[in-house]
């Protein structure tokens, strides 16, 4: 046995590495003649969750389809768990639990029984079927509406019970296409800790256009616009990317004719970017940008007094998801509007 | 085809929670019961050359025109219309699985309410006590014409459906389809215009598809096996193109 552990710690065993969730490579979708993908390349880790982002018609439910291997693509590879979906659909589907725009489901049917169909077309074996329906009834909190026909139940509980469907065989990804539109902000909140309980366990991609519930519940944000990736990251890699600066709002009151040269003299990317009338008591609210990530406030609290101006109030503003959307979007656009005017000087 | 069976059953569990199901087996029922009552009187009234059962075949049509259509016209079209075909097809499962389990299901409740109107023959037996009323021959070939056209026209039925989104437009189709080969071929031929030579190609693919003769060989006991094939290969290209059509309307989805 010594021999045996010396072995083992003298030359252990590499494990091989997983293939990454879903691995997209210059996936392109032509619909009659047009585009809706163009060329789309992204990669998805194990465990994380993701957040798909971009106006209607921007190809998200396109590009889902063709991960869950209801479309096929025209051009391009994608690989679900290392596995092809053009070649190995069959499997694909396997390891995809999926749950469409729009939540489609037999309105004729019971909860349970729905939940029983899909878990017999998802092979799961009969004597595990029931516990299982049990738990993710359970997850969704849907137990008081297991025998309820689906056509009468509400909006809220219609999404879960999409949500309850894709998670049923417990597949190691989780594709939702808007899988909170219509709820109440109750109802919301449930489906948020759902999403969130399936962090580490299983990959998740969600498209939405609640950004400030992608910003709370997805690791990495992807954000589409005609067809093609404009930005990709965590939400604060994408503040820095698109908007490059930190801004800090300030109320104050003093001599701000003077302000320029102690604010450089501190971070010389530092600059007044907006300046507010002052009211009765002289105080008037102050924008500062700075293109340095760490937090200036402490500086700027005791620097500012020192050089005469003084302060009541100071916050660190971020754009918001919401504002990061709208510039990459629109960078987007400016950059095919300006192809045009481009093309002829070339 | 490994979850054929589940399709299947999942099928005809939604069929028969189907309202249109059962307005099909009422108005089959009904009219069959109609029909049978209306033989009887006109037997009891005047002896008659031909069997009661031939005669009650003879009528197969007019049911077919209305039943199939209600059977068949929601099975693919509601599911494109709200949108569950999507979610079906992202499971791991073919759309010949899909299309064949419809299939099935609409033809085994063809077969049961067809099968049922056995109980008619039966109280005849039971109570008139003259065997002559039920001549076995005749019933079991009208009955075998039943099963074996019955594969055509469901799947014809199921094609209309694969079509559309909307049912009722489904439903009209597989009508007015139904109508055109039963009734237009009989109707066909009949046209002296057909007897012209250029026209002989026509006219023999006509009476191989004739459904009113293939019917009289069946009630005479005839299996012909040209017939059986005609039946059975209509059957698979109605379904291939059913495949076909939901393949397509995915693809453009």
């Amino acid at each position: 046995m010594p021999g045996e552990l010396w072995r083992r710690v003298a030359f252990p065993v590499k494990m091989p590495e997983l293939p990454p969730a879903i691995e997209v490579s210059h996936l392109v979708k032509v619909y009659a003649g047009v585009t809706a993908v163009s060329d789309i390349s992204f990669t998805v880790a194990r465990g994380e969750i993701i957040g798909f982002l971009g106006p209607n018609g921007a190809g998200k439910s396109t590009t889902m389809r063709i991960l869950c291997g209801y479309l096929p693509a025209t051009s391009g590879d994608v690989q679900i768990c290392g596995l092809p979906v053009a070649t190995q659909s069959d499997d694909v589907k396997r390891r995809i639990g999926y749950m469409a725009e729009n939540n489609p489901l037999p309105e004729d049917m019971r909860v349970s029984e729905y939940l029983y169909f899909r878990g017999r077309l998802k092979e799961i074996p009969r004597r595990h079927l029931g516990p299982r329906i049990d738990e993710v009834l359970e997850l969704s909190d849907l137990k008081r509406v297991r025998h309820k026909i689906i056509g009468q139940l509400s909006k809220g509980f219609r999404q879960r019970v999409g949500i309850a469907e894709a998670i049923l065989a417990e597949p190691p990804v989780i594709i939702m296409d808007e899988p909170t539109i219509g709820l109440d902000p109750h109802q919301i909140l449930i489906v948020r800790d759902l999403i969130a309980s399936l962090r580490g366990r299983m990959t998740v991609l969600i498209s939405s256009h609640i950004l400030p519930e992608i910003e709370m519940t997805c690791d990495r944000v992807l954000i589409i616009n005609q067809g093609r990736v404009v930005a990709q990251g965590t939400p604060a890699d994408l503040r820095r990317e698109l908007f490059g600066h930190s801004n800090y709002q300030l109320q104050a009151a003093g001599d701000f004719a003077a302000l320029s040269a102690p604010l450089v003299a501190l971070d010389p990317t530092l600059h007044v970017t907006a300046q507010g009338e002052p009211g009765a008591d002289g105080f008037r609210t102050v924008t500062l940008a700075t293109e340095r990530d760490e937090d200036l406030g402490e500086t700027l609290l005791r620097e500012l007094p020192a050089r005469g101006i003084r302060v009541r109030a100071l916050t660190r503003t971020q754009p918001t998801l919401e504002q990061v959307f709208l510039a990459a979007t629109r960078r987007s656009w400016d950059v095919v509007a300006a192809v045009p005017r481009d093309k002829p000087a070339a | 085809m490994k979850h054929f069976f589940t399709l299947l059953s999942h099928e005809i569990r939604m069929l028969l929670v189907s309202p249109a199901t059962y307005v099909a087996a009422t108005l089959f029922l009904g009219f069959m019961g109609l029909v049978f009552t209306k033989i009887l009187e006109a037997y009891s009234a005047a002896p008659q050359e031909i069997s009661p059962i031939d005669v009650y075949f003879q009528l197969f049509w007019l049911p077919v025109c209305v039943m199939v259509p209600l059977l068949t016209m929601k099975c693919l079209a509601e599911e494109r219309r709200l949108g569950t075909i999507e979610t079906l097809l992202t499971a791991p499962i073919t759309t010949t699985e899909v299309v064949l389990a419809k299939f099935g299901a609409a033809y085994l409740l063809y077969l049961a309410l067809w099968g049922s109107t056995g109980s008619f023959f039966y109280v005849l037996q039971r109570f008139s006590g003259d065997v002559q009323f039920v001549d076995a021959g005749p019933l079991l070939g009208g009955y075998l014409f039943i099963a074996v056209s019955g594969l055509l026209f469901v799947s014809i039925g199921v094609f209309t459906s694969s079509l559309t989104r909307n049912q009722s437009v489904a439903g009209i189709l597989s009508c007015v389809a139904l109508a055109l080969l039963i009734i237009g071929g009989h109707a066909l031929s009949d046209s002296p215009w057909l007897d012209r030579d250029s026209f002989l190609p026509l006219k023999n693919a006509i009476e191989y598809g004739h459904v009113w003769a293939h019917r009289d060989d069946f009630a005479r006991g005839i299996v012909d096996t040209r017939e059986l094939l005609f039946y059975v290969s209509s059957t698979v290209l109605a379904l291939i193109f059913s495949i076909f059509s939901v393949e397509a309307k995915v693809l453009h989805s």
